[in-house]
């Protein structure tokens, strides 16, 4: 069977791309390895409108419990791998299955980039992590490394400092960057070194990590520490979309009506090169696809 | 048959509150273990996992790691 939609994601953009999408009563698809994105992972949410404050995972729950209202065909669990155009209609293929559809909304957001090291992989949760937020705690009276010099390193960074032994923050540029505020708090922190100029070459350890590797000024110093964490921003999930424009960190270009260059594939949210990372703007963009890709479906029937 | 299902996690993370809030759901009943407060339990969980990552679920002595939906409701056989 042949879908009208097929919606890749079910984040901010995806979801709210449902919503519109079974209003519109279009025949679709929801294909998505989790549910809320990265607004499953926020902390405090204090910029959706109507919402003075909610977390994310509260946030992300409601956005959930909006989609289905609707009969949505959701398959999670599910990674896209792939999407190509063959004789006018849109595969996309995943790791469980293959669907057709008339018309496509990427809308897989973004995922932490990771530093390309060795040792990075296999001490995966085993004392290396991407969310500070959640693993922070199992750290107190340890000396612990945070990777990056932007706002989300300095947050890993203050909420470690409450607990951990010593925090090394280790950070490519010559100057830490993100805000003003917590810079200085971190600054002011004696339990901090910061490494500016600096980046890691190898992480090591036994079962768990022990230590980590920096050049800094062309020599290399080892530091023992049993946490690392990783806080080097993000990169588009549009790997698997060949043949769509793309600007140079990888997000799929998109026009006003969240076109991309193949006629009937839309992109929306953190995945496209759209300004400004934000839930209610990637939400707004799930909007915008939905109601495109229905003219689009209009249009050609 | 109730399994004994038993949560290691940490109050901020939010994979933590959502795989509580599916078991909720389910009306699974669990014990919670804040793994940030309770030191003993979390170096159990370490431990036990083998690794440092929350949530970790444990359902009659099968370890998940995260939260893993499908993996949960093998194990609970829901």
């Amino acid at each position: 069977m042949t879908y009208d939609l097929i919606i890749i994601g079910a984040g901010p953009a995806g979801i709210t791309a449902s919503v519109y999408a079974a209003r519109k009563r279009i025949n679709f698809l929801v294909v998505s390895m989790d549910i809320g994105g990265q607004t499953a992972w926020s902390g405090d949410v204090e910029n959706y409108t109507g919402y003075q404050f909610i977390t994310g995972p509260d946030l992300s729950a409601k956005f959930e419990e909006h989609m289905r209202t609707y009969k949505v065909n959701l398959k999670e669990g599910e990674k896209a791998t792939k999407i190509e155009v063959r004789e006018g209609v849109i595969h996309v293929r995943t790791d469980k299955g293959e669907y057709a559809a008339k018309t496509v909304i990427v809308a897989s957001g973004k995922k932490s980039r990771e530093l390309g090291v060795p040792g990075e992989r296999e001490y995966k949760n085993k004392g290396l992590t991407y969310c500070a937020t959640c693993d922070a705690p199992l750290f107190s009276g340890k000396a612990v490394a945070v990777i990056g010099g932007g706002n989300s390193a300095l947050d890993a960074a203050l909420q470690l400092l409450k607990i951990a032994s010593h925090v090394y923050l280790i950070n490519i540029t010559p100057s830490l960057g993100g805000d003003a505020i917590m810079r200085e708090k971190v600054q002011k922190s004696g339990l901090v070194t910061v490494m500016n100029s600096s980046f890691v070459t190898s992480v090591a350890g036994d079962k768990m990590v022990k230590a980590i590797t920096v050049k800094m000024a062309g020599k290399e110093e080892t530091l023992a520490v049993e946490g690392i964490f990783v806080e080097i921003g993000l990169i588009p999930n549009s790997g698997f979309v060949k043949g769509v424009d793309k600007n140079a960190a990888g997000e799929i270009k998109v026009d006003a009506y969240n076109r991309t260059n193949i006629p009937g594939i839309f992109a929306a949210g953190d995945v496209t090169d759209v300004p400004e990372k934000q839930i209610i703007i990637a939400a707004g963009e799930g909007a915008k696809a939905a109601l495109g890709a229905f003219r689009y479906l209009n249009q050609s029937r | 048959m109730n399994k004994k299902v038993t949560v290691y996690s940490t109050p901020t993370c939010p994979f933590c509150i959502r795989a509580k809030q599916f078991l909720k759901d389910n009306n699974i009943t669990f014990e919670d273990i804040d793994v940030s407060a309770d030191h003993a339990r979390a170096q159990e969980m370490i431990k036990r996992s083998g690794q440092m990552g929350v949530p970790v679920i444990d359902i009659e002595g099968k370890m998940i790691v995260g939260f893993d939906k499908e993996g949960i409701k093998e194990a609970l056989g829901i």
